[in-house]
């Protein structure tokens, strides 16, 4: 049973945990809990695994913005840094609401309502809450298992124009299809700036979709993109709408320019790594492999009569 | 699969581990031992693990199945491009089973220069004793080894003519890269072939920015017998391609997949046109599933993420 006929020196633990937080971190959209099953299994000691995934998995939700639903069912918390009070209570800005959550489960366990102080003003939660009720329309348009949310990320007390202020806004679509060996991922992050002085708002956004393909095999596609723009600062409604609409028009800007990826890959980015059919458009004459290495002879000899 | 101590101890110390997992012993390796289970040996000398090994047999062997399993399944959900760290990682938590991770995870080849042709081959288990390897060229180690072992007269002009001939090949189809054949008698008159090629680059059309392509072929050839031979043909494809532009960002595609195909086959026209238009018919096959089912399926789980407007515009009619 053992090849080596036995084990060296014993690892560590804490070299086993900090493999194990890698398999663990490195795990794909949707495949975390398939990954720890298997890390518990290789490990053969529970508390090395425990220590691990306690490390592992509360960056893994907040990397792979994964939702869990709320225990009312009042809708889905995103698990992100941007609403993250501390290391088990996220934010739901929509619902104002704190959760607790169980990294490691992946499920909400309490629910309270948000302090006064864990909210924004009312002047900020006015341009907040009107760009997450556009956002939303979008993202349920757009995305069949889209979840979005806003956050304040400066300025929340903010009482009245006249300062700067910033938002997050994230959108996190997955779907896990174990079934068929294929899981995928959705994941934008936009951040805005508004500027009061230049009545101007910065945007800036990441976006990155991820697949896997593992029947018989293991193929992932990885893509990450950075793309900016800019609005000019207006009422909380309109700046909803310009704001969306950015968001909008540069996601589907984005899905076009992956369509065209895959549409070049077959015919051209593949055909630089290998061709379908030989340079002589006919399968490889191994009857004639004789001729072949003769002519190559041949030139070698005439190379070297020269 | 049953073995005793006595033979882990003796795949340990010599059967080529490759060799192994296609359920064949053979001498050629005995010498063979990378620097990785040199250490090892070295860690584990003075141990009396045998005992324990036996002691816990039954309940061990069980889990040691279990382990090997969560392992593989490991190495297909991990990134494509972080396989070697993966491996490297299974290979400090069970250093037990070293032998069979070895050989069941491959890893993109290595490459190296012939300094008396000047000519690249490419590195693997087929090809090394010790730390040495030996180029399909010269049929030199190096770095050199007094002893190292060398194919039959008879493999090695199957060998020189089939590198001859496979570059060819690989050059009709790949446009550039490296390839390397190795050539070895199998125990009952048979003997393994392995085609290796890499292609890494931007490749001429500049379409794509990095993109590397490592095929491992290995190819059992059995006994001639009333003018056929049995040949199993074991395919590996590790590759990578990315773009990357303003437009549309970095697009990377990554992954492996290993493939079996058997035949039996008429020797009449020489064992390489037999192994070639196998090969040929597999890296057809490989490079078809990869495009059109693995890629495929990719793109289906993106366009699952976020239908094309195509399909929003269907859906809207009827809500």
């Amino acid at each position: 049973m053992s090849d080596g006929g036995g084990a060296g020196e014993p690892l560590s633990d804490r070299h086993k945990r900090e493999i194990a937080v890698w398999f663990l971190s490195n795990a794909p959209a949707g495949e975390i809990h398939y990954v720890a099953k298997d890390v518990r299994a290789l490990l053969g000691d529970d508390a090395v695994y425990e220590a691990a995934a306690a490390e592992a998995f509360p960056e893994y939700n907040k990397t792979h913005l994964v939702p869990l639903e709320l225990p009312d069912r009042s809708g889905d918390i995103i698990i992100t840094a941007y609403g993250e009070l501390d290391k088990n209570n996220y934010l739901d800005p929509r619902t104002a609401q704190v959760a607790t959550v169980d990294h490691i489960k992946q499920t909400c366990t309490k629910l309270r309502p948000a302090e006064d102080e864990e909210l924004p003003s009312a002047y900020i939660e006015e341009f907040r809450s009107a760009l997450d009720a556009e956002l939303s329309k979008y993202v349920a348009e757009a995305y069949p298992k889209g979840v979005c949310a806003v956050y304040c990320t400066s300025g929340k007390d903010t009482e009245g124009p006249g300062a700067d202020f910033s938002f997050a806004v994230v959108i996190s679509a997955s779907k896990r299809s174990p079934q068929n060996f294929c899981n995928g991922s959705w994941r934008s992050i936009w951040t805005m700036e508004f500027h009061y002085e230049l009545q101007f708002v910065e945007i800036k956004g990441k976006i990155q979709v991820d697949a896997h393909y593992f029947e018989e095999g293991n193929v992932q596609l990885d893509t990450n993109i950075d793309r900016k723009d800019s609005t000019i600062m207006q009422s909380p409604d309109d700046c909803a709408v310009s704001i969306t609409n950015i968001i909008r028009h540069h996601e589907s800007e984005y899905f076009s320019s992956l369509e065209e990826s895959y549409l070049n890959l077959s015919d051209a980015t593949f055909k630089d790594l290998r061709r379908k059919l030989p340079v002589t458009r006919t399968l490889f004459p191994w009857h004639n492999t004789l001729a072949l290495s003769l002519t190559r002879d041949l030139a070698k000899e005439l190379a070297l009569g020269k | 699969m049953e073995r005793t101590p006595e033979q882990c101890q003796m795949n340990y110390h010599g059967v080529d581990y490759i060799f192994y997992r296609r359920g064949r012993g053979t001498e050629l390796g005995r010498k063979q031992r990378n620097r990785k289970r040199a250490e090892e040996e070295r860690r584990n000398e003075g141990s009396s693990t045998t005992e324990e090994v036996v002691g816990e047999e039954g309940q061990g062997e069980e889990q040691s199945a279990g382990r090997m399993e969560a392992a593989m399944d490991l190495m297909r959900r991990m990134p494509p491009g972080s396989a070697e760290t993966a491996l490297n990682a299974l290979l400090s938590l069970l250093p037990d089973h070293s032998l069979d991770l070895l050989s069941q995870v491959d890893l993109p080849l290595q490459v190296r220069m012939d300094k008396e042709s000047l000519k690249e081959y490419i590195l693997c288990e087929y090809n090394r004793d010790a730390d040495s390897y030996r180029s399909p060229w010269s049929n030199k180690y190096e770095p050199p080894l007094e002893d190292g072992t060398l194919p039959c007269q008879e493999m090695r002009n199957l060998e020189i003519e089939a590198n001859e001939v496979f570059s060819v090949y690989r050059d009709q189809y790949y446009e550039g890269g490296i390839s390397s054949v190795y050539i070895w008698e199998d125990e009952d008159n048979g003997f393994i072939a392995c085609f290796l090629i890499k292609k890494d680059g931007q490749g001429k059309r500049g379409y794509m920015q990095i993109g590397s392509w490592d095929a491992i072929h290995v190819i059992q050839v059995g006994p001639e017998e009333e003018g056929a031979a049995h040949y199993c043909l074991n395919s590996t494809v590790m590759l990578s391609l990315t773009t990357d532009n303003k437009q549309s960002g970095t697009f990377n595609l990554s992954g492996s997949i290993r493939r079996q195909m058997s035949m039996t086959l008429a020797v009449a026209d020489g064992h390489l046109v037999n192994m070639g238009k196998m090969i040929e018919e597999m890296e057809g096959k490989l490079r078809n599933s990869l495009d059109q089912v693995y890629f495929g399926k990719t793109r289906e789980m993106v366009c699952t993420l976020r239908p094309p407007p195509e399909v929003l515009n269907m859906r809207l009619p009827d809500s």
